[in-house]
């Protein structure tokens, strides 16, 4: 297959499964059968793509122009190729997911929640494949504007409210900060390829290098930077499998990813680290993983507690790219699938829990562990991947980024990692501990709980098997990564 | 007016097309009132408008690279006799306002229905017809008292149209004598001022008087006149703090009116305003009298945000969509005042996009009040389940008033940021993004009454009928299109921008 089609291919389905929804809305097995089938075809699209063109970078294919120098256009490149596997293949899990939580949950209107989440998975696809800052802007805010609906999705007052502020902090950054970056980008370069080694190069230079990186920073709301990840906890109210696949993975990773791009396509690694423009981000990015981890520590609820953790390891990947070397770099991109594959386990699992027992807080939670043992032992596994410990996936990513702050002779950085660790270990382990070792609280009725349904189970089981597995295939990415690193 | 034509022996019908423009709907008019059929009212009404749209199209594909037409009212050479002129900037706007009347009328059947009683009908179109004659003339003429003569033509039936809403509510007279006040103020403003610039060059062509008062700057008469002129069109754009009169009458005027008047009259006028002050006078006048700095920033900008913020705080959708286009002729200010390509490509690009992008928002309320009978935000709870099409349109329009990347808002905020960061006005590009955080708020105001608010009382709604959804999808998918494909708005603004700003030698033969 062509691969200007298959890309096109790749946006199409999930688009196409949109009308679907719309159109079946009475019909639920058929509608929902048909989005699977369109998450399988976009999987074996984007394989497809891989195989065809591995980790080089293909030539840039123009669909329109929309004003001279900006250009709707798409591109694969290993970082994109990266994220529109992850993205797809985790659609397949979570749709199924979805399938199991909304039907054993009896939320409303299935269909609106499934074509706002294809909508999603559509604007993500043009995040991964964008050939430059237009077009990524572009499908971003779409992608904030398909997310809003599932985030107001159970219409009560505490939903509105947490979208509300999803939308306003999402969009009032992305508008008021970022889209005055792109434009001043391309007022001062003329162009928003995304070019190894950067465009700015010589363009611009002293104190406003480190502000244009800020408007960046803090304009990409998505990677929920402090002090703009208020969003996160909020979009919570969210149904939990909106939780996992959009704000585990697609909504938050779109944010790093375009951090990503940002530091290695507009402003170039070597042109940061000769600058030392990005030097603040570096600290900004270690208080907001600290401080936010402590947060989690405080929340009793499980989700805001994930959503604290999110924020916590967003920033690895942010100061990943603030550390301005190709470890940090590659550490960062490592993160991304890393993190992925863990927290979607992890909120799977809270969704299942709450299926199942219909708890939300922590504390309620003791003694869960022995009715639903697999949820728990899943639980576990993406804890010790977000923690960081082999052998498990989250283990690399940590070690690159460690190694990138060694680079640097940042050594108050390496620090602030291994800290973060060990917080990870204080708020995610309790809850495996007191699921399985504690008795239940004692209840009026005491009540005896299972394991939820199959289709609500299997799935965080299978990611955290997914987090053992990339464990040993870390070397892979690794090598599938290195031409972004790789000099110009 | 003399407006017969003659006949030349070489001359085609192609050659005439600048006069057929304005005369098809000027006699369309009273032929709607001498036949008195209303049923043969709407579709002489149709005829005439969507005739001078393809003339308008033909019009523009001949000057959109940059060429000019000059036309010459019964054969008499200016500047003694009425000279019609069309460039890109005013094909562009020839375009805007017989597209937009071409999609209206359709919209306008079954509203102007429900609105207005069948006997008043008749007139209603012939009306609708003159006003857009007036507004064409404005455009197309380049000679400047007879500018004044069509905007009489068009405000005149405007202060009829607009009373004509009294039939649903009472306050369109009341709406509709304040414009005549306000509106009558600003056309005697705008003719003293043209008088005076007689005074000083003894001549009304335009180019003629950009000849003649090119060394005369200094003089305090050609300065008054100037005044005169900015405040008179000021008023009929409805410039921050000369807007009063435009809330009620957009209120109260019938929604195929408000639809009408809403994309077009203060667009044209802004046209008005561009040629005058960078066609008559120079924009080396400008920047001398300090008109920029003093008059157009601040006025501006206080447009931009104390009208936003009155509109986060209206309770009728109407009126908060009034005082979005006064916030966002606020934007179509910002452009001129910078004094740059980009910045006026900004401006010509917004007064298109933002056209459409209000017809079309409009077009909705219009939509809601025929099935609802108000447009109030109460009102119009749970509207995005009863009415999902209609809906889905207004949140097209809503997200292209805010400039969602996609959209043809954008791309006109696009412009005027990066004409901003051009000039390195930094503080100028936050605000500009700032007041658009604004309309984010009103617009979402909307989208949650529509679609997360619980449905008003128990009467069944039905959706809106085919003849209001199809210019409502056309204007939709119009606002999407405009996003992507910008080689006529970018085109015929970018050759506009450059004409301008070449000043008088733009205008030379």
């Amino acid at each position: 297959m062509d691969t200007s089609l298959a890309i096109l291919l790749s946006m199409l389905l999930p688009a196409a499964a949109v009308v679907t929804n719309l159109l079946f809305r009475k019909s639920p097995n058929l509608r929902d059968g048909l989005t699977l089938g369109a998450a399988i075809a976009t999987f074996i699209v984007v394989l497809n793509i891989l195989a065809n063109v591995g980790n080089t970078t293909t030539a840039t294919f123009v669909l329109l122009e929309v004003m001279p120098g900006l250009e709707l256009a798409f591109n694969v490149e290993p970082l994109g190729m990266m994220f529109a596997i992850l993205a797809s293949g985790l659609w397949i899990v979570t749709h199924i997911y979805g399938i199991g939580y909304m039907r054993g949950n009896n939320e409303d209107d299935h269909a609106r929640f499934f074509a706002c989440f294809s909508f999603a998975i559509f604007s993500v696809m043009g995040i991964a494949f964008a050939a430059n800052m237009f077009t990524l802007f572009l499908f971003y805010e779409i992608l904030t504007l398909s997310t809003y609906p599932l985030v107001a999705h159970k219409g009560t007052l505490a939903a509105i409210k947490g979208a509300r502020t999803y939308l306003s902090i999402l969009i009032g950054t992305s508008i008021g900060l970022q889209l005055v970056a792109v434009i001043w980008t391309f007022a001062i370069a003329g162009t928003l390829d995304f070019t190894r080694g950067g465009i700015l190069e010589g363009l611009i230079a002293g104190p406003p290098v480190a502000i244009l990186l800020a408007l960046y920073a803090f304009g990409i709301g998505k990677a929920a930077l402090m002090p703009f990840h208020r969003w996160l906890p909020a979009a919570m109210v969210a149904p939990t499998p909106v939780s996992a696949l959009l704000h585990a993975v697609a909504v938050v990773k779109a944010g790093v990813f375009t951090m990503l791009k940002v530091g290695i396509y507009i402003f170039g690694i070597d042109f940061l680290a000769a600058t030392g423009a990005s030097i603040w981000l570096m600290w900004l990015a270690a208080f907001s993983i600290i401080t936010s981890s402590v947060i989690a520590l405080t929340k009793d609820n499980l989700k805001a507690r994930l959503a604290y953790s999110t924020i916590s390891q967003l920033s690895y990947i942010t100061l990943g790219v603030a550390l301005a070397t190709s470890m940090g770099i590659l550490g960062g991109s490592l993160h991304v699938v890393m993190h992925a594959m863990g927290k979607i386990t992890l909120f799977m699992c809270a969704g299942s829990i709450y299926v199942a027992t219909h708890k939300t807080n922590i504390s309620q939670m003791t003694g869960l562990g022995r009715a639903m043992p697999i949820t728990f032992i899943a639980f576990l596994i993406g804890s010790l991947s977000i923690i960081g410990l082999p052998p498990l996936g989250g283990s690399w990513s940590k070690w690159f980024l460690i190694m990138g702050a060694a680079d640097t002779g940042q050594l108050a950085i390496i620090g602030v990692l291994l800290i973060s660790s060990l917080l990870n270990v204080a708020y995610l382990l309790p809850l495996v501990g007191k699921g399985f070792f504690l008795k239940p609280v004692s209840e009026s009725k005491p009540t005896k709980f299972a394991e939820s349904p199959t289709l609500v189970w299997a799935p965080p089981a299978f990611t955290a098997c997914g987090c053992i597995i990339l464990f040993f295939f870390a070397g892979h990415i690794q090598a599938f990564l290195m031409p972004i690193i790789a000099a110009p | 007016m003399a407006m017969q034509t003659v006949h030349h022996t070489a001359m085609t019908i192609s050659d005439h097309l600048p006069i057929l423009q304005i005369i098809i709907p000027f006699i369309a008019a009273p032929l709607i009132v001498f036949i008195g059929q209303r049923k043969l009212a709407w579709p002489i009404a149709f005829f005439a408008s969507s005739t001078a749209f393809v003339i308008s199209c033909l019009l523009l594909s001949k000057v959109i690279g940059g060429g000019i037409i000059s036309y010459q009212i019964g054969g008499w050479a200016p500047p003694l006799g009425i000279e019609y002129r069309v460039d890109a900037a005013n094909a562009f706007v020839l375009f805007l306002v017989t597209g937009i009347a071409t999609v209206v009328l359709p919209y306008a059947r079954k509203s102007v229905d429900a609105e207005i009683p069948k006997p008043t009908q008749t007139l209603f179109y012939a009306l609708f017809l003159l006003c857009m004659t007036g507004l064409l003339g404005v455009t197309i003429t380049a000679d400047a008292f007879n500018v004044f003569v069509f905007l009489e033509i068009s405000s005149l039936s405007t202060y009829v149209l607009i009373a004509s809403g009294s039939y649903r509510d009472k306050r369109a007279l009341t709406a509709a004598f304040n414009y005549l006040i306000m509106g009558t103020i600003g056309a005697t403003f705008f003719v003293i001022g043209l008088g005076f610039l007689y005074m000083a060059t003894g001549t009304l062509n335009m180019a003629d008087l950009a000849d003649r008062l090119s060394g005369q700057y200094e003089s305090r008469t050609v300065r008054a006149g100037f005044a005169f002129i900015l405040v008179g069109i000021g008023l009929k754009i409805a410039i921050f703090p000369l807007h009063f009169w435009l809330p009620n009458a957009y209120t109260y005027a019938p929604s195929a009116v408000t639809t009408f008047l809403a994309a077009t009259a203060t667009k044209v006028a802004v046209y008005v305003l561009l040629r005058f002050i960078f066609s008559v006078f120079q924009p080396a006048f400008l920047a001398e009298t300090s008109t920029l700095e003093l008059i157009f920033y601040p006025f501006a900008l206080l447009a931009m945000f104390t009208a936003s913020l009155t509109a986060i705080f209206q309770r009728d959708l109407k009126r908060m969509l009034a005082y979005s286009s006064i916030a966002q002729i606020g934007y179509m200010l910002l452009g001129i005042a910078l004094l740059s390509e980009t910045g006026l490509m900004a401006t010509i690009i917004h007064l298109f996009n933002h056209g459409i992008t209000k017809a079309l928002l409009f077009m909705g309320v219009g939509a809601y009040v025929l099935r609802t009978g108000s447009s109030f935000y109460i009102h119009l709870q749970g509207l995005g389940k009863t009415m999902p099409w209609t809906s889905a349109a207004v949140v097209i329009g809503g997200v292209s008033l805010i400039g969602v990347p996609g959209t043809a808002g954008f791309l006109s905020k696009w412009l005027l940021v990066q004409a901003a960061i051009e000039k390195g006005y930094w503080p100028l590009a936050t605000l500009i993004v700032a007041s658009s955080l604004l309309a984010v708020m009103y617009v979402w105001r909307l989208i949650e009454t529509l679609y997360l608010s619980p449905p008003n009382g128990e009467r069944i709604i039905q959706e809106a009928p085919l003849s209001m959804l199809l210019p409502l999808w056309i204007m939709a998918l119009a606002c999407i299109y405009f996003g992507f494909e910008t080689d006529i708005t970018l085109g015929a603004a970018k050759t506009a921008a450059q004409a301008l700003l070449a000043g008088s030698s733009g205008m030379m033969h």
